[in-house]
């Protein structure tokens, strides 16, 4: 593994705790990154790096110097953020019916903010369009997505991260570009 | 429009992946050249790559390491040696305690039951803290003595147990088993045994 890397996790489970600003600002422009794609969010994503850096900070004592720490960092982030969109989730049941209405359920509410109509795709610059369309994938295979197309990463080492099996990475892959493709449709 | 084979799709993905054999390959190629819907099929998943590929980085917030940094634990949580050992051996540190805390318990009723006791039985003398069973007597029941001597003079019908003390006997008549104590290890061996007894004859 990267030595200078090594080095500076023995500085800092020594108690240097200034070693970490080098380990942080290494891989910040990464797991920022896929903070960003997983949440579709500035102020989140940013929150949720932060929250990812202090989680490896505190269990540092925990990775295993063999492996790959980046591999170990993307699995913190990953992690954390699908955390945060199951936790945005909705958590009452469609079915109820909304208070204070007769006959109308949830479903009726939800749809305004899912699906955007079609002339107001075309007005979306191509970077809005990208994330608007990551955003819509299932977070299954919005992770693998991510983490293949945009860190650029080999489906080994996303196996890794997300701690599955590598053909489940392929499935999902495939999944993925077969959902955007739908998604994308004429484009 | 005939049916194309399923696997078609799955050797584009394969494709994709970069790990497709060269057969598969093959195959692939020559049924695109005489399959539109495929073709077409194959061009929209490849510009949904380049799509997604063409996402530009987004730039990391200005002073995001330092407030990384500010909001750090103040102390590392780096654990030293024996921590560690100690957090890769929980079955090992428990046994150890248990044990710790058994052996405190039986060693400080060794230390600390400095004082003399005796069973109580019809017929015995207690002189200070010598006991006496005296001549023509007989005692019909286990003798314990603690922290005392005991003089058999007499008899005794039962195990005798001497502990911290001496035992002493000229023409002694003991039906049972006679044991003196002087040691911590013998207490505990004996505090063992006894409990163990103890259990039987309950559970009996």
């Amino acid at each position: 593994m990267d030595p200078l890397i090594n080095k500076r996790i023995k500085q800092v489970l020594k108690g240097d705790q200034s070693a970490y600003a080098d380990i942080v600002s290494l891989y910040q422009q990464s797991l920022h990154q896929v903070c960003y794609r997983m949440l579709g969010n500035k102020e989140e994503a940013e929150d949720a790096a932060q929250e990812a850096f202090i989680k490896a900070y505190i269990h540092l004592h925990t990775y295993d110097q063999k492996r790959k720490f980046s591999t170990w960092l993307y699995r913190i982030a990953t992690n954390l953020c699908i955390d945060r969109i199951r936790k945005k989730k909705p958590d009452y049941y469609l079915d109820a019916e909304v208070p204070g209405t007769e006959g109308l359920d949830m479903y009726s509410q939800l749809a305004v903010d899912e699906l955007l109509p079609e002339e107001e795709l075309e007005r979306m610059e191509l970077q809005e369009r990208i994330q608007y369309e990551i955003s819509r994938l299932p977070d299954k295979y919005r992770a693998v997505i991510i983490l293949k197309y945009i860190e650029e990463l080999p489906l080994q080492e996303i196996s890794d991260i997300l701690d599955i099996p590598l053909g489940t990475v392929k499935t999902r892959v495939h999944r993925g570009r077969e959902a955007l493709r739908k998604q994308l449709g004429d484009l | 429009m005939k049916q194309c084979p399923e696997h078609v799709v799955e050797y584009m993905h394969e494709y994709l992946d970069g790990d497709i054999s060269q057969q598969h390959e093959k195959e692939l190629r020559t049924h695109l050249k005489s399959c539109d819907t495929c073709k077409e099929h194959m061009n929209e998943l490849t510009n949904v790559v380049a799509f997604i590929k063409s996402a530009a980085a987004i730039s990391v917030p200005a002073g995001f390491t330092t407030n990384v940094m500010h909001r750090i634990p103040m102390k590392p949580r780096a654990l030293k040696g024996v921590q560690r050992f100690l957090r890769r051996h929980p079955m090992l540190v428990a046994a150890v305690v248990f044990l710790i805390l058994m052996s405190a318990t039986l060693f400080s009723s060794f230390n600390n039951s400095q004082q003399f006791s005796v069973t109580k039985a019809p017929g015995l003398i207690v002189e200070g803290e010598t006991v006496t069973v005296p001549v023509g007597e007989t005692i019909k029941s286990d003798l314990v003595v603690e922290n005392g001597n005991l003089v058999v003079e007499g008899n005794v019908e039962g195990d005798v147990t001497v502990v911290n003390g001496k035992y002493m006997a000229s023409t002694a008549n003991v039906t049972g088993n006679v044991e003196e104590i002087n040691e911590s290890f013998e207490w505990l061996w004996y505090s063992i045994k006894n409990g163990v007894k103890k259990l039987f004859s309950t559970a009996d």
